[in-house]
């Protein structure tokens, strides 16, 4: 790892990539330069990498390769998803990421039916209500296997077994690829959605998981690449860089998960120490690698901004941060209160994160706090 | 995002806290729009002899908190009364758009403040 001299602890927004995936995307685009289309050798050399690197991902993600689609990322293969599932009726959860949301908000604008499913106060989705709302008009649901605010992972076995064989299932699996074992047969999904940034892969790539004999509409047409799936010329670096990083991920995947989940366990227990605070998520059902806290009378802005000052790179669902000065939907969504929710903290470790980067932080955090808490005007 | 003054100003901001025995006190926002202040006077013959604020809020909340204090500090009543949002924003180099709120505010913190002042001052004279 190349040293910064920053303590970044957002690895849910992104990650720093891999030395390894930066090697084999180099070679791949210096050695294998061609377009996968054509007949001539290089050609034929750049439909090869391609290839190996679907067989790659689908054995690691526990499918066939023709279920693979590369996409350019979490919200292209969401947009597909979504967008794509012909039918009536769609059910996507109260926390999706934005990428679902506000693509859901774009079809019920254009006169679809959309329910959005709620959460309990830990983020965990109702079963029963959701149960409730499947019925035969429903063409599909979505719910994500973990939240990228909250952490809070999903019972998806459960909601794929609800969705049944006549409605599709669709998870979001951009914050738990490379961190949970997953098995897209196994748990009888239809659609899956993963993105190679969040475990130092490249920005840019991704995949869409389409079941064999799933019926859905493109969302880019033209050459017809991808099955006809998705067109446009393969960014085969991109791809071999992303199976790359996700055969890199899953290989040390048990080990690294339970170092990250002992050091967020000590940053939880040293955070619930700083006087009216709270865990947001839920307690176990939660990603190894995050940490979502508020701290009452304190701004996330302004917080993140001082962590900053202090090489501190994390982030928050408060308002004031967000383009639309709205609280994070999610934060909402566990019926956080105002005050409680602008005063939001997201932790998220990765693979560089050290135990003593992470102490640093926990010494910074609290003064911070203080200091901040010195300063306003809602009093604990 | 924010101007070199608007950092300079949140990382070393000024008037922050609260006065003892003030002569008014105003406190303007609302928690669903994330930024609270509240803004305690000293006046002295028609002067603002101290001022300070305490502000619940981001970055540029704090900024023009800080910066709008300043700005009024040692001014008479009826000159403090005449800052604007524009020259708070101008004097931290302008603010982005979206966060001018925040100006608007810091400014209305302060007029409410002398206007308790100036009321107080009128029942004072009436009794």
């Amino acid at each position: 790892m190349i040293a910064v001299d920053k303590i970044y602890l957002d690895n849910a927004a992104t990650t720093q990539i891999d030395e390894k995936v930066l090697e084999e995307m180099q070679r791949v685009a210096l050695e294998n330069y061609g377009n996968a289309s054509s007949l001539h050798s290089l050609g034929q050399n750049a439909l090869e990498e391609l290839e190996k690197a679907r067989e790659k991902t689908a054995k690691l993600l526990g499918c066939k390769a023709s279920e693979i689609y590369f996409t350019s990322g979490g919200s292209e293969s969401n947009n597909t998803a979504i967008k794509g599932a012909a039918g009536k009726k769609l059910i996507v959860s109260a926390v999706e990421h934005p990428s679902i949301i506000k693509t859901a908000e774009f079809l019920k604008e254009n006169r679809r039916e959309v329910v959005f499913a709620p959460v309990d106060e830990k983020g965990i989705i109702k079963l029963e209500e959701l149960k409730k709302e499947i019925t035969s008009e429903t063409a599909l649901v979505s719910v994500m296997h973990a939240n990228n605010e909250i952490g809070s992972i999903q019972p998806v076995k459960e909601i794929a077994e609800l969705c049944g064989e006549k409605v599709l299932f669709h998870s979001d699996m951009v914050q738990t690829a490379g961190k949970l074992e997953i098995d897209l047969h196994k748990l009888n999904a239809d659609l899956a959605s993963v993105s190679g940034h969040k475990f130092y892969g490249p920005k840019g790539n991704g995949v869409l998981y389409i079941k064999e004999d799933t019926k859905l509409d493109a969302l880019i047409h033209g050459g017809g690449q991808e099955n006809k799936m998705r067109s446009g010329t393969e960014n085969i670096p991109g791809i071999a860089g992303f199976s790359k990083a996700l055969e890199l991920a899953y290989k040390n995947r048990e080990t690294e998960m339970q170092r990250q989940e002992k050091i967020r366990d000590k940053i939880i227990q040293s955070l619930l120490e700083i006087k009216k605070s709270k865990l947001n998520g839920h307690e176990k059902q939660r990603l190894s690698n995050n940490v979502n806290f508020s701290f009452f009378g304190v701004e996330g802005e302004a917080l993140i901004t001082m962590l900053d000052f202090e090489g501190i790179q994390a982030s928050t669902g408060s308002a004031c941060s967000s383009k639309s000065l709205k609280i994070s939907h999610v934060l909402k969504a566990i019926g956080l209160d105002h005050i409680w929710a602008h005063g939001s903290l997201r932790i998220s470790l990765g693979k560089n994160n050290s135990e003593k980067e992470v102490e640093v932080a926990l010494e910074k955090i609290p003064e911070v706090i203080e200091k901040l808490r010195k300063m306003s005007s809602v009093k604990i | 995002m924010y101007s070199e003054k608007v950092m300079e100003e949140f990382k070393k901001p000024k008037n922050m806290g609260k006065i003892k025995n003030p002569d008014a006190i105003a406190e303007v926002g609302n928690p669903i729009c994330g930024d609270m202040m509240k803004v305690y006077l000293k006046v002295k013959d028609n002067k603002i002899e101290d001022v300070k604020v305490e502000t619940f809020g981001c970055v540029s909340a704090i900024a023009t908190s800080s910066k709008a204090t300043e700005m009024i500090k040692g001014k008479t009543l009826d000159e403090a009364l005449k800052l604007t949002e524009k020259e708070v924003a101008d004097a931290l180099d302008g603010l982005p758009p979206i966060k001018m709120h925040c100006s608007v505010l810091a400014v209305k913190a302060i007029k409410k403040a002398i206007e308790d002042y100036k009321k107080k001052q009128l029942c004072r004279n009436d009794l």
